[in-house]
């Protein structure tokens, strides 16, 4: 079995890791450098617990692999503590009920940080359709919507 | 849920990727389709070349009345405008809606066609644009029309040893008309029927009828179509083997909504 070393980026910090080239991203965050913030569900793109930062933009890192992440900056949920957009939908998210279980929330933070950044103007429509895929089997998704609608009301409020 | 161990490469140029493939590499990019494959283990490659970082792989260039987009042009650059004028904003509709953004963001336009899965979105839309596959080989560049490269679930027009390097549309007016319609059971899943119509004037309508568990059906003179929408998809539809009659009624409803919609 081969193994590969490869460098890259988390959360600010180089990291220089031995990994095989099988391995996933989600598995080498979880496994190897111990940032278990990142879930993993159903490891095959579909329900989105796994959704992290790869080169800026968010990503499965269940179906990213580490041969492929080699120089890549990858953030996790870890690294957004200074983030005034993430601590907004932390704040939302625990207001509106956006969570009960948390296993989906990481990867929902990621992908509704991305919705806010991207579609400043979205409707509820529209962040539903943007968040479809990240499931949660908890809340029904109504407050999530919530969630989101109400920082991006906050930040139209603000500009 | 683990992949069965590969090797990876990482080619630095086309030869060196061509090379790769020769000796059985498995080509990947995005792995946004390839990567469920490996964790359920359908997919067992000993190699995957990992073509992302190859030169020219991904971006668009106008030549004349021809847009060139490299294979490696993910699906979320298209859908944020990356291909220009008329096309370009048929295909941000079209990317819009191809599974989810996280996966759009990785996923490619080349690497979605050489999947071939007949439920895709590429599969379908670029025939109907009267597109062409830009494939190389060891001796070169081949053209292929778009319309006719997927042959069957997972299989393509691609000889054994070549790479999709780019695929070429025609730059289209503005006035060119648009139809595109898919049924999907929720936002970013597989489509269970798609249809596609374009309409250019002074040009017979095309139409493709796609996501029926085959290669997609192009008709390349819809003015049947056009002209009794109900009864043609009936015909078109009636005509394909093994549906079940709600699939059957998806796909006709797919055809109408794409007529609709370009007229």
């Amino acid at each position: 079995m081969s193994r590969i070393s490869i460098s890259l980026t988390v959360n600010g910090e180089t990291k220089e890791v031995q990994t095989e080239p099988r391995e996933h991203l989600a598995d080498l965050l979880r496994g190897t450098l111990l940032l278990t913030g990142t879930h993993i569900g159903c490891e095959h793109g579909v329900c989105g617990a796994c959704t992290i930062e790869i080169d800026g933009v968010p990503a499965r890192s269940c179906i990213t692999y580490a041969g492929a992440c080699d120089g890549a900056t990858v953030r996790t949920i870890e690294g957004f503590d200074d983030d005034d957009v993430m601590a907004a939908l932390r704040e939302a998210f625990a207001r509106e009920h956006a969570l009960q279980c948390g296993y989906c929330t990481p990867g929902m933070l990621v992908a509704a940080r991305d919705v806010v950044l991207r579609l400043p103007d979205a409707d509820e429509a529209r962040v539903r359709e943007e968040m479809a895929g990240n499931l949660c089997r908890c809340t029904g998704y109504r407050g999530i919507v919530r969630a989101v609608l109400s920082v991006l009301a906050e930040r139209k409020k603000g500009a | 849920m683990k992949p069965a161990a590969f090797e990876y490469a990482r080619p630095k140029d086309w030869s060196d990727a061509l090379q790769l493939v020769a000796d059985g590499a498995r080509p990947g990019t995005g792995t946004q389709s390839l990567g469920p494959l490996l964790n359920l283990r359908l997919a067992q490659p000993e190699t995957i070349a990992d073509l992302r970082h190859l030169p020219d792989y991904a971006g668009v260039t106008v030549a004349g009345d021809v847009l060139r987009i490299g294979a490696g042009t993910t699906h979320a650059a298209i859908e944020d405008g990356i291909v220009p004028g008329r096309v370009g904003a048929i295909m941000a509709a079209v990317a819009r809606r191809i599974a989810y953004r996280p996966v759009r963001n990785r996923g490619t336009i080349g690497g979605s066609l050489a999947h071939a899965d007949p439920a895709a979105d590429w599969v379908a839309v670029l025939p109907a644009l009267g597109g062409t596959a830009i494939a190389l080989g060891p001796k070169g560049e081949r053209r292929i029309p778009l319309a006719g490269f997927v042959l069957g679930i997972f299989e393509t027009a691609l000889a054994e040893g070549e790479l999709l390097r780019a695929v070429e549309v025609p730059v289209l007016p503005e006035s060119a008309r648009w139809g595109h319609w898919k049924f999907c059971r929720k936002v970013g899943e597989f489509s269970k029927a798609t249809a596609c119509l374009l309409r250019v004037e002074d040009a017979a309508p095309r139409a493709v009828l796609a996501a029926l568990d085959g290669p997609p059906l192009v008709i390349e003179d819809a003015r049947a179509l056009v002209a009794d929408p109900t009864g043609e998809a009936a015909r078109v539809v009636g005509e394909v083997e093994g549906l079940t009659p709600w699939r059957s009624a998806v796909a006709q409803a797919a055809l109408r909504h794409a007529v609709e919609a370009a007229t």
